[in-house]
């Protein structure tokens, strides 16, 4: 039984099958190989954007939902242990999806189920499907995951999101710019795990110059309460914000990511050019989350 | 009436002797044996001269011998530590204590925002570094280090 709480549970080959099987899913959303099953939906902090991509999944794939979507309505908030939670909820599902506040709650649930999870987060930790949809958007945008050059920008420090995509296409040799204020500067750890799988990368401060050569340009936003000094949010800020003129010369195949929820880091004059995907990147989640759950549900 | 100067720390028939203790990790090495709960006799020694840590402690435990595992438990905190087991008044063996590649329980993962942290979870780690004694743990993934190794007391 195979659980996915981290993208890192996935080897290179679940990914592509993955990938394939969101393909066919998006060619044929409606494919009833959940009929008869159960999957429970625990949101023990809300997150409506994700919950409704998983369940509009599971529906699509004709399975029955059970589950809460605010802890605070549930025995949870009279002190009911996360053990007791999944123990009851493994005997009635055949799969649990769950958000949790604290980092490591899904690798716990994982460890005592006798169903497989899904971690749709855990904290600031990761959200694996999020990297899978975000595979999937660049496998379908520009034909294969090989040989990317993708800039990623923002916060790479503390951005989860970045550091599971950088994980994932590690794989595939991409070359990656990371293109961030020093303060939120892409972690050593993540920079030796490119060096020792021998995968080039280049480090800037400046986001206009160092796009022209990017397939796909993945933005994060950048939070003041990241600064120990307020005056040197001040000064990047405005730094990082994509605007439609700085894409006049990149090249014609490149998209635009965003995990969303955007604030103000891609301009929204930004939002009509053909080269925005970040609204088509959140619909993908559908097709990725319904192969995410075949995969671990074998069917 | 120099007898004060021999009392240091009493001998021990059977039992141990675990020496080469850094200093403030005395009551750690404690609390990591459950040795507050033994009933057998017990003397401890702290802020000892010693050429090795500047300053060490000692623990002398009457009719008390150690499995491995367990010895090798307070390498977290003493990895220079020397257990003397004693039979007859005699040195019978010294061993010393080598880090696991994982630990269980002892140690709390230093992510306040950590499932650990807040549920009745045993800890788990894997030792990344046993030369700096990093412990990267089994849910959450973020690196405890020594500095901010904080030890689990037992009840
Ligand atoms: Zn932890």
């Amino acid at each position: 039984m195979q659980s996915l709480v981290s993208i890192t549970d996935f080897s290179k080959q679940d990914i592509l099958q993955v990938l394939e099987r969101a393909a066919a899913f998006e060619a044929n959303p409606n494919m009833p190989l959940l009929s008869g099953k159960v999957v429970a939906t625990l949101f023990f902090e809300p997150s409506t954007r994700t919950r409704l991509s998983f369940e509009t999944a599971i529906s699509r794939l004709g399975g029955r939902i059970i589950g809460f979507s605010d802890a605070s309505s549930t025995s949870i908030s009279k002190g009911e242990t996360l053990k007791d939670t999944i123990m009851m909820v493994a005997n009635y599902a055949d799969l649990i999806v769950m958000r949790h506040p604290l980092e490591g709650a899904a690798r716990y649930a994982a460890e005592i189920s006798r169903v497989p999870i899904i971690n749709a987060g855990d904290g600031a930790n990761q959200h694996p499907t999020q990297t899978l949809l975000d595979l999937y958007s660049i496998q379908k945008t520009q034909g294969t995951l090989h040989g990317i050059n993708i800039a990623m920008v923002g916060d790479l420090k503390y951005g989860r999101t970045v550091h599971s995509l950088l994980q994932a296409m590690s794989l595939f040799g991409a070359h990656f710019s990371f293109i961030a204020p020093q303060e939120l500067a892409m972690p050593r750890e993540y920079k030796q795990l490119l060096e020792a799988r021998g995968i080039a990368y280049e480090e800037h401060t400046d986001l206009a110059e160092h796009i022209g050569n990017a397939d796909i340009i993945y933005m994060t936003r950048v939070q003041r309460e990241r600064f120990l000094d307020p005056m040197e949010y001040e000064r990047v800020k405005n730094v990082y914000v994509l605007q439609n003129k700085m894409l006049q010369n990149t090249k014609p195949n490149v998209k635009i990511l965003h995990p969303l929820p955007r604030v103000n880091e891609i301009s929204t004059d930004v939002d009509g050019n053909p080269k925005a995907y970040y609204f088509a990147q959140a619909g993908n989640g559908v097709f990725a989350r319904m192969a995410a759950i075949c995969k671990l549900l074998e069917c | 009436m120099k007898e004060e100067k021999h009392l240091k720390v009493s001998a021990i028939k059977n039992g141990t002797v675990i020496d080469h203790i850094p200093s403030g990790s005395l009551f750690k090495v404690v609390e990591i044996l459950a040795l507050n709960r033994c009933k057998s006799q017990l003397t401890l020694g702290n802020n000892l001269e010693s050429k090795l840590l500047g300053a060490k402690a000692i623990i002398k435990v009457a009719d008390r011998f150690f499995a491995d595992d367990e010895m090798n438990r307070i390498a977290l905190v003493a990895p220079q530590a020397k257990f003397n087991i004693i039979r007859d008044y005699e040195v019978m063996e010294k061993r010393t204590v080598t880090l696991p590649d994982a630990i269980v329980g002892i140690a709390r993962c230093m992510n306040p925002m950590c499932v650990t942290n807040h549920q009745p979870i045993l800890t788990k780690f894997n030792v990344v570094s046993k030369k700096d004694v990093l412990l990267q743990c089994c849910y959450c993934d973020k690196v405890t280090d020594q500095e901010h190794l904080v030890i689990i007391k037992n009840g």
